[in-house]
């Protein structure tokens, strides 16, 4: 069984849990999921690694109410078991080899931009995160990416936090101020990373998005 | 006396309107008397035909004495020494390729129903026992066994028994693998399997889900790390192929891997299920074997009309003879000589929002005929010109067979692996790398339950042997 250690509720539909799952926590890289079942006759849901620890054997998970499971999940209090936890699953994000790079990330997608800003904060690359959000009362894991970056841009829809505008508007003024990415990582609502991609293609930068709603079954059944 | 009558004892099952409206087993199962009478029939061979066909050399005409004398346990005894999961293969060996195929009664009139008979005897056993497994000494040793499938359950069933501390790795929630994702409730329930693996619990083997091997731990991890001296991997083929025809990314095209597991694993034809699944209307079921029946026939009882497409003759259908028989008394329509071209989808072009966007409406296919006879010996199906037509339908499901999964090979590099993904593995289960075991679906691509535990068997003997000469 798989327990719940700490809960913390990020914004009030997203919510995080630290979970003693130590085969998965030995393992686990940024970009990687699990599947979790909260009962014995639950669904399958899949939730992307938002954080690792290695030491405690710990994994963290963020998730957003949006159904049956994620609101039963919500639920679950401290010193409660998940009934099932398997992982890491799926393929590690690419960080060989890259020295500067711009996280973009997108509302709760944010959850997943920010283990890949840690990881490559760690490897002791240049990282500059740039993260948005409707308003001030939804905005989540500042201190997290602050603590993983050189550079932190939050931008908000009403400017209720940080400045108002776009994800690609501080992405824009940091290209066009000087700034040379080696890649662009965008992890966020669809139509946002389809704007970030357009703007990195007019510059030339190689620019990874992620595609969560692809994410298959994670035992190879589905060939990955 | 024996019993001369040319037909064997009548399988008792559930009316077919009944049935296809529920999950529960078809078959009922033969009562102490049938069986008896049935046991009659066998002739007691000297040279013993039924054996030859056995995969697992049980010693068919033995047991079969002994169920005509009413010593059922004593029948059973006789199968348990050859077969762990007599239960299992009672219900889904193909029985007529097998046993059954060499018998001497067959020749004029029907075979013994050899496979009824292992049922009713596994059936009378698991009813009426209680003994609980013999303390083995552990030997101090300790194995891996990856997958909780027939082959797995096996190895680690004899494992066990010889002394050895056996770790089951199983990538999912519930043991038993494509017992209990792929074959369906109302051939084989689900209780059975549980029993089969409590028992292994109860030998002392340890079972840990959610671990799938090649992510969560690698096959050498579980060696150097974790100290297992040998490893068998008893992965079989979860790998669903697909056409490569147009139209199979649209939403109601599944593999029956998936339509299955939804099912079989997660339950969701039960009303209260949690994860419920589409009820569709009309559906198609591409491919003619038993995983293709088990597909149609749950389909059926979740309310669909379901067509069965395949492109050769009722006659080389590759599935259970009884499964066929079973689906067309269930009202499966069959579509033989008959090949998918294509897979039509709805798509609005005035409103991109339209909920029906993407999904199937439709399947079009094409008229095929026999031809010579090729590679295989099967005579090779060939289009006949301007015979198209479409099947109306919102649900398709490929049923096309399945290749071993490739997690375990892409994360262990020096482990052998054949043109068609299988590992590469002698008779006793032997790998290109030391101390690693390999046999079932994993190794040949999808087979059978029963071949699957003849090499989980015969790889138990090789671990035994390796681990000792290593000493």
């Amino acid at each position: 069984m798989y327990k719940i250690l700490e809960r913390q509720e990020l914004n009030p539909t997203v919510t995080r849990l630290k979970i003693h799952a130590p085969r998965v926590a030995k393992k686990a890289e940024a970009g990687q999921f699990i599947i979790l079942r909260t009962d014995a006759d639950g669904e399958r849901i899949p939730l992307t690694i938002a954080d690792y620890d290695r030491e405690n054997e710990t994994i963290d998970i963020i998730f957003q109410v949006v159904g049956a499971t994620t609101e039963r999940l919500n639920h679950m209090r401290i010193g409660e078991c998940l009934h099932d936890f398997v992982g890491p699953l799926g393929r590690a994000t690419h960080t060989d080899g890259l020295k500067k790079v711009a996280v973009v990330g997108g509302g709760v997608g944010c959850a997943i931009a920010y283990p890949v800003a840690k990881k490559l904060h760690q490897l002791g690359a240049e990282v500059h995160a740039i993260v948005g959000f409707r308003s001030k009362d939804l905005v989540i894991l500042e201190d997290d990416f602050r603590n993983s970056s050189s550079k932190f841009v939050l931008m908000t829809d009403d400017g209720s936090a940080g400045e108002r505008g776009l994800v690609t508007d501080a992405l824009r003024s940091l290209i066009e101020s000087g700034e040379k990415y080696d890649e662009v990582i965008t992890i966020g609502p669809l139509p946002m990373m389809k704007f970030v991609s357009l703007l990195t293609k007019e510059y030339g930068i190689r620019t990874i998005a992620s595609m969560n709603p692809v994410m298959i079954d994670g035992t190879g059944m589905c060939g990955g | 006396m024996a019993n001369m009558s040319l037909k064997k004892n009548e399988m008792p099952t559930q009316a077919p309107d009944v049935r296809r409206q529920n999950f529960n087993e078809v078959a009922l199962g033969y009562t102490a008397e049938q069986a008896i009478d049935e046991a009659k029939r066998c002739l007691n061979c000297k040279n013993m035909p039924c054996v030859s066909g056995c995969p697992v050399k049980i010693h068919i005409p033995e047991f079969i004495q002994e169920v005509a004398k009413g010593n059922f346990e004593e029948a059973y005894q006789i199968i348990a020494r050859a077969s762990s999961l007599p239960a299992v293969c009672g219900r889904v060996c193909p029985q007529e390729k097998q046993c059954e195929s060499k018998c001497v009664r067959g020749i004029k009139g029907e075979s013994v129903g050899i496979g009824r008979l292992e049922r009713f005897v596994a059936d009378y056993h698991n009813a009426s026992s209680t003994d609980k497994p013999e303390p083995v000494a552990k030997n101090g040793h300790k194995v891996a066994v990856i997958g909780s499938g027939p082959a797995g359950l096996t190895c680690a069933s004899d494992l066990a028994k010889k002394g050895y501390e056996v770790t089951v790795f199983e990538a999912l929630h519930l043991a038993g693998g494509v017992l209990v994702y792929g074959i369906p409730e109302f051939r084989l329930p689900k209780a059975i399997v549980q029993k089969e693996i409590d028992g292994l619990v109860a030998l002392g083997v340890k079972i840990e889900t959610n671990t799938v091997v090649g992510r969560s731990i690698s096959i050498d991890e579980l060696m150097s790390e974790e100290g297992f001296e040998a490893v068998f991997i008893g992965t079989g083929a979860g790998l669903p192929k697909f056409m490569g025809i147009k139209g199979e990314n649209l939403l109601g095209v599944y593999s029956a891997n998936e339509f299955l597991t939804r099912i079989n694993l997660m339950k969701a034809y039960r009303e209260d299920s949690t994860t419920p699944i589409q009820r569709a209307r009309r559906v198609a079921v591409v491919g003619g074997g038993n995983v293709a029946m088990d597909s149609a026939r749950c389909a059926r009882r979740l309310g669909a009309e379901v067509h069965i497409i395949y492109r050769r003759g009722m006659e080389e259908l590759p599935a259970r003879k009884e499964e066929i028989e079973h689906a067309i008394e269930e009202g499966i329509i069959f579509d033989t000589l008959t090949n998918p071209i294509e897979i039509l989808g709805y798509h609005n072009p005035d409103d991109k929002r339209d909920p029906q966007n993407g999904r199937v409406t439709g399947i079009k296919c094409i008229k095929m005929e026999l031809g010579e006879p090729d590679a295989s010996g099967r005579r090779k199906p060939i289009e006949v010109e301007n015979s198209e037509f479409v099947i109306d339908l919102d649900c398709v499901i490929m049923a096309l067979g399945t290749s071993p999964n490739p997690l375990i090979k892409d994360t262990t590099p020096s482990l052998e692996v054949g043109p068609r993904g299988g590992i590469v593995a002698n008779e006793q289960g032997v790998t290109s790398k030391d101390g690693v075991f390999a046999g079932g679906d994993a190794v040949t691509g999808s087979a059978t339950v029963i071949l699957a535990m003849g090499a989980g068997k015969a790889s138990a003997n090789a671990i035994d042997e390796y681990i000792k000469n290593k000493k």
